[in-house]
């Protein structure tokens, strides 16, 4: 807004109270993880890396180690965003440069896809799975998450291939290139920020995902560190400590990110992204 | 041939993805919930027509499961959209650098993991003297069982605020300077611009974002069920959606109601394709359809 108020001072005390829960629970997180105990957010005793144990003892109270976890997390990470960046790109390059009959009706029913709720599927997708052979896989909840966010990629790539000049892949085209080899060579480097964008994206709600794995996962081997730090709650006797250390080094690499990056992520959350 | 096969061909991955878990579960969602399928039953299960629904209408429970999913719609609404806006709004008036620093601290509720961020409200909310809450307050609870439907909308709602503010920020953004000076000119407060200049202007982006959460509320289940699990005690804050996913899902009702759970599912399902088609009617679709740029063939 151009015109800045005379209180505006006044405005920014207001805002720094009712963001305050944020930080506090943020500050809560890294002290209880850190330190022996702590009462509210005083630090009582020393600093204690037993909070930690989980990083060198192998197995808590018979859990999977905490590195399967990790390599199962950033394995379905990697992989969803992987799946869905190249699927809906390629699918938003044709919808954007090609002409073929049922065109607007696919488009269509990506908008609607787009808007509908997916978590309301669940109960068929356990089924699903179940009957493909692919239930307590990994593999499977890779396949169902990233399909259940393909439409809104689609969407997002489609609208920077829109905004592409198309010059250039005319003039490959006219050279004798093939389409695939336009998409790969010319399109998809134009597209970087997209690309980017729907990674990013793709990588931080793959990483926090709960609800799919916790549904469609049972063994320990297939655990990602969401169903790791959610079993301790299941414990009749929570241990807030290792617990908040497991929560901390489970949410680290979004902490770094948005330390590093928090200009970039207001854009890409900005430009229509849903949540 | 050749122009169908290139469009097949780039389409063919996320078609396929779409119809085995978008197509294919609405279908099945709604023929599994007239079947009397369960863990016992689940490779041949009967037909049972209309039976889970008639169970449904007939749940002693339905009241409180409908009375609780309508309270959790419209509070968390109220408190999403009603803080998106003042945080819009408050955003706004400071100088951008810092105004961004604090958009960017209310995305950090929607980006960081969900079992990580009820944890922290656990942590808060638990007995003196770990918990913030109780040693400020000077009473000793848990207080998520103390007071379950203030925390789960406040622990939603702060997740959800940050979709609204995103959106009024924008819009705001869009509103042509000259309106600002001439208000300025005017000799308007800053109030009177507020609210005779910007809301007005803004109706149409609260109008969507009320929509879309409204949806998005009433499917979403995943922070309930992390931090109450639809208790304490019995069904207190159950809501729609979390009772599909017990019924169908959970191990405490030992997997049998299955079809019933699907039923309930169903009935969501329906909604959200009715919802979604009438978004894409006033979203205008046909501006959306732009031709294609290039085609050769």
């Amino acid at each position: 807004m151009p015109i800045r108020p005379p209180s505006w001072r006044l405005i920014l005390i207001v805002l720094g109270l009712i963001t305050l829960p944020i930080g506090v629970g943020t500050l809560w997180l890294l002290l209880t993880a850190l330190f022996n105990q702590v009462h509210g957010l005083l630090p009582v005793g020393n600093i204690n890396f037993g909070n930690w144990r989980f990083l060198w003892e192998g197995s808590i109270n018979g859990r999977p180690p905490i590195w399967v976890a990790l390599f199962n997390s950033i394995l379905f990470a990697a992989t969803v965003a992987f799946i869905e960046v190249l699927v809906a790109s390629m699918a938003a390059y044709a919808i954007s440069r090609m002409n073929f009959p049922g065109r607007r009706l696919y488009l269509g029913m990506i908008l609607v896809l787009h808007a509908f709720p997916a978590v309301s599927l669940l109960i068929a997708i356990y089924y699903i799975l179940r009957v493909l052979g692919l239930f307590d896989t990994l593999f499977g909840v890779i396949l169902v998450k990233a399909s259940l966010e393909i439409p809104l990629g689609i969407w997002l790539m489609k609208g920077f291939f829109d905004n592409l000049s198309w010059e250039m892949e005319m003039a490959a085209l006219v050279d004798g290139a093939s389409r695939w080899t336009v998409f790969r060579k010319v399109a998809l480097p134009l597209v970087r920020p997209g690309i980017l964008a729907l990674g990013t994206f793709a990588l931080l709600s793959a990483w926090g995902e709960f609800i799919l794995p916790y549904t469609l996962i049972v063994s320990g081997k297939s655990w990602t560190l969401a169903l790791y730090l959610q079993s301790f709650l299941r414990e009749s006797f929570v241990d807030y400590g290792m617990m908040a250390a497991v929560g901390l080094f489970y949410a680290l690499p979004v902490f770094v990110f948005f330390l590093l990056g928090q200009k970039y992520l207001l854009n890409i959350y900005s430009g229509g992204v849903k949540g | 041939m050749r122009r169908y096969a290139i469009p097949a061909f780039f389409l063919t991955p996320a078609t396929v993805l779409i119809v085995l878990f978008f197509m294919v579960p609405v279908v099945a969602t709604l023929l599994l919930s007239f079947t009397d399928i369960s863990t016992t039953t689940l490779s041949k299960p009967s037909w049972v027509g209309l039976g889970n629904y008639r169970d449904l209408l007939a749940d002693p429970f339905l009241k409180k499961i409908l009375a609780n999913t309508g309270k959790y719609v419209a509070l968390t609404l109220l408190f999403n959209v009603g803080m998106g806006l003042v945080l819009a709004l408050l955003t706004s008036l400071v100088p951008s650098q810092i105004g961004d620093q604090f958009r960017a601290l209310w995305l950090l509720p929607r980006i960081l993991p969900p079992v990580v961020y009820v944890f922290i409200w656990q942590g808060l909310l638990t007995q003196a003297p770990m918990g913030l809450v109780s040693d400020l307050l000077g009473v000793s609870k848990n207080w998520i069982a103390a007071a379950p439907w203030s925390v789960v909308i406040l622990a939603n709602g702060m997740v959800g605020a940050s979709f609204g503010m995103l959106i009024f920020t924008s819009a705001i953004r869009a509103i042509s300077r000259e309106l600002f000076y001439a208000a300025a000119v005017d000799g308007a407060t800053t109030w009177q611009t507020v609210r005779r200049v910007i809301l007005p202007l803004l109706s149409w982006p609260i109008l969507f974002v009320t929509a879309y959460q409204t949806l998005s509320l009433l499917t979403s289940f995943e922070y309930i069920l992390l931090l109450t699990d639809g208790g304490p005690g019995f069904y207190t804050t159950e809501v729609w959606s979390l009772r599909a996913y017990h019924l169908a899902l959970s191990n405490y009702f030992g997997n049998v109601e299955f079809g019933l759970g699907a039923a309930m599912a169903a009935v969501l399902v329906l909604i959200g394709i009715l919802v979604s088609l009438f978004y894409l009617k006033i979203f205008n679709f046909q501006n959306l359809v732009v031709e294609p740029k290039v085609e050769v063939n």
